[in-house]
Formats: structure tokens, sequence, C-alpha cells
């Protein structure tokens, strides 16, 4: 525990520096925002961080809320903006002065170029994700088979995913977890 | 997503020339704050429906490109795209007030839902509930990564499935810091996207 250290000083410079690195997105981060909640800071256990995950998809709004999520547990309402604002702020000066000079010079192929190295590396950050989320979350058999049949139907159906969660929900309610 | 990020079609009729009147401030908060409220797990949908289809701002085409440089830019997608379209309309107030549409609403659930969770997460019944649901949504992810691996895949694109295990293993399995394995990664990536497409020129 750092408790000397004031705990919305470090969200605001953790999310800070983390959204400069989160490639891909939100989603992309989440084993580093594991890895910094749990391991390094410990401000909460695996099962809190999966909870945490599961109400950040059960709200509406973009994946970056599990950030706010994090910051209220750590520092009530105070962390949950300051960690929000700092995920959020670093990269939307940088969207903006990049798509200033962008607007510029057009057709440039570095974009294009830049992208195509990237998706493998996003991908790889959010594959990661999902088994530290699984690790976290999947703690019986039941649970991993429920985790692989939400994962088949989302793949092979347009389902809205929205209905797979209460599935979840109400098999946990169940007690079948 | 990738079946969001695939071009969707342009219908011939829209007035290109002539967009409607650029949005003002309030309307562009507005906008956002109910895009954003309709997504759950993703809002980049209802982004592209409100921004295209809805109010005609963008060309599909023209939606695609911003999108295209919103991914590449680090940090959470929608968020870059609404401080981009923002600002494109209505300068950096623009770029301010579609972010705080964008993100104002949700948080503020958000807040409700971890005061709520903070104070009954103990109860045996919610503990129950969410552990369930936590399932569900780890299985959703995993969803989306395949449906974005497919694509390299089909094309075969062996360096980059290596550069994909690759981080898997360091982030996920050996969990590493991420900005250590970036700061690897990513000048690999660039260098062999950048020999593979020359050589597929020569």
């Amino acid at each position: 525990m750092n408790s000397d250290a004031n705990p919305v000083a470090t969200l605001v410079w953790t999310f800070a520096l983390m959204s400069l690195f989160a490639v891909g997105g939100a989603n992309s981060a989440i084993p580093e925002m594991h890895r910094v909640a749990v391991d390094v800071q410990h401000w909460m256990d695996d099962r809190q961080f999966a909870d945490i995950f599961a109400i950040s998809q059960l709200s509406p709004g973009p994946n970056v809320l599990i950030v706010t999520l994090i910051g209220y547990h750590v520092a009530g309402i105070a962390g949950a903006l300051a960690a929000t604002v700092a995920m959020c702020g670093p990269t939307a000066v940088l969207a903006y002065y990049v798509s200033r000079l962008l607007a510029r010079s057009s057709h440039s192929r570095w974009p294009a170029i830049i992208q195509a190295a990237l998706v493998p590396l996003s991908i790889g950050l959010m594959g990661a994700s999902g088994l530290i989320l699984a690790v976290a979350s999947d703690r019986s058999w039941v649970a991993g088979l429920i985790t692989v049949s939400a994962a088949a139907l989302a793949f092979a159906t347009r389902l809205n995913p929205l209905w797979i969660l209460l599935a979840g929900g109400a098999f946990g309610f169940a007690g079948v977890v | 997503m990738p079946q969001d990020s695939l071009p969707a079609a342009v219908p011939a009729d829209l007035p290109l020339s002539q967009p409607p009147t650029p949005p003002g401030l309030l309307e562009l908060f507005v906008a956002f704050a109910k895009m954003s409220l309709a997504g759950f797990g993703g809002v980049l949908v209802w982004a592209r429906r409100g921004i295209v289809d809805q109010h005609r701002w963008m060309t599909a085409e023209e939606f695609n490109e911003t999108f295209a440089l919103c991914h590449f830019l680090p940090g959470p997608n929608i968020v870059n795209l609404s401080v981009v379209f923002g600002s494109r309309f209505r300068g950096i107030a623009g770029g301010v007030a579609a972010f705080a549409g964008l993100i104002g609403p949700p948080v503020m659930i958000a807040i409700i839902l971890a005061a709520l969770y903070a104070r009954y997460g103990e109860i045996d019944a919610l503990r129950r509930i969410l552990a369930g649901v936590s399932c569900a949504a780890v299985g959703l992810l995993i969803a989306v990564v395949f449906k974005m691996m497919m694509p390299l895949v089909k094309k075969r694109e062996v360096a980059g499935l290596m550069i994909l295990v690759a981080v898997f293993v360091a982030i996920g399995v050996l969990r590493l810091p991420l900005q250590m394995v970036l700061l690897v990664a990513i000048p690999l990536s660039l260098g062999i996207t950048l020999f593979v497409r020359r050589r597929g020129n020569a």
C-alpha cells in the first residue's frame, strides 16, 4: 500500500500515462489496469476487479467507464472524475492536434502503415485482457462454460450483447456459477 | 470491431456537397449523449448511425477516415472521435461539447452504480449475479478478439499473428508492464509492416 501518496494524485498520474499507451482503446489497457490496481497498488482484489469489469459492461457508454469505476473504488466521486479525465484528456488533446496536422497534409500513407502495424498489437492486448479477466472470474467449470458459451454466441450470432450479459446474471443468481 | 470498420455503403442520394447546417454546441452535446447512452458494449455503431445516417454531418467515407485516425491514436477511440468531430465544426469548444456529451451522462450512471456496489456489493444475491455477469462479459470480450483476428488469419499474415501472440504472452501470461512491452513491440511491428509492404511492391 502506498498510504503516504495522495490516492487521487496516484489515479491521475497512473491513468494519464496509461492513456498514452492504450493502443486500441480502453479494453486493451485492462491488463495494465489489473496489474496496477490489484498487484501494484493493492486497491482491490481479483474478484472486485472482475465485478468492476462486469458493472462497466452493464452500464451504457464507452468502455473507458471501467476507469471511472476504479477511480470511485479508490477515492469516491473525486477519484471517479479524476481517473476519467486523466484517461481521456491526454489522448483527446493529442487527437485534436494530430487531426489538424493531417487535415493540412492529407493523403499521407503513414496513418495506414501505422494502423496496420498496431492492429496485431491491440488484438494481442485484448486477448490478454480476456485471459486475465477469465482467470479472475471463472472459478468453477460451470463459470468457464458460461464464458465459452457467451463467446461462441457473440461470435456466431448478432444477438444483442445485453441479453448475453443478463443470461449470465440469471445463471449467477440461480447459484450455478 | 471488425464489422464496424468495414466501409459502409454510401447511399448515392446523399447531398454530399451541401451538408445541413453545421451542428451547434448544444446540438453536439445532445447528439453525443444520445449515442453514448444507447451504446451498451460499444458506442461506435451508434456514433455511425447518428453522425452519418441520422444527422448527415459526415459522409460514410469521412466517418471512416476520421475513425481510422482515432483508432491508430492511443486512448479510448470513441472519446478521440468525439473531440476530433466536435472541433471540426466548432473548434475547441465543439470538441469539449461533444466530449462532455459522450462522457458526462454515462459517467454519472457509472458513479451511481459504483456507489450501489460499494454499499451493497457484499449482499449474497448481488454477488452471485455479478459473478455470472462477469463470466458472460469475459466471453463477449473473447468473441471480439476472435472477430478481430479473423482478417489476419484469412489473409495469412504470419508476421502479424506472431506479434499478436508475442504481445498476448508478454502481457497476459508473463504480466510484464505495458509500457515496456510496447516500447519493444511497436518499433518491431512497424519495421515488419514496412518490410512486408516493400517486398510486396517489389
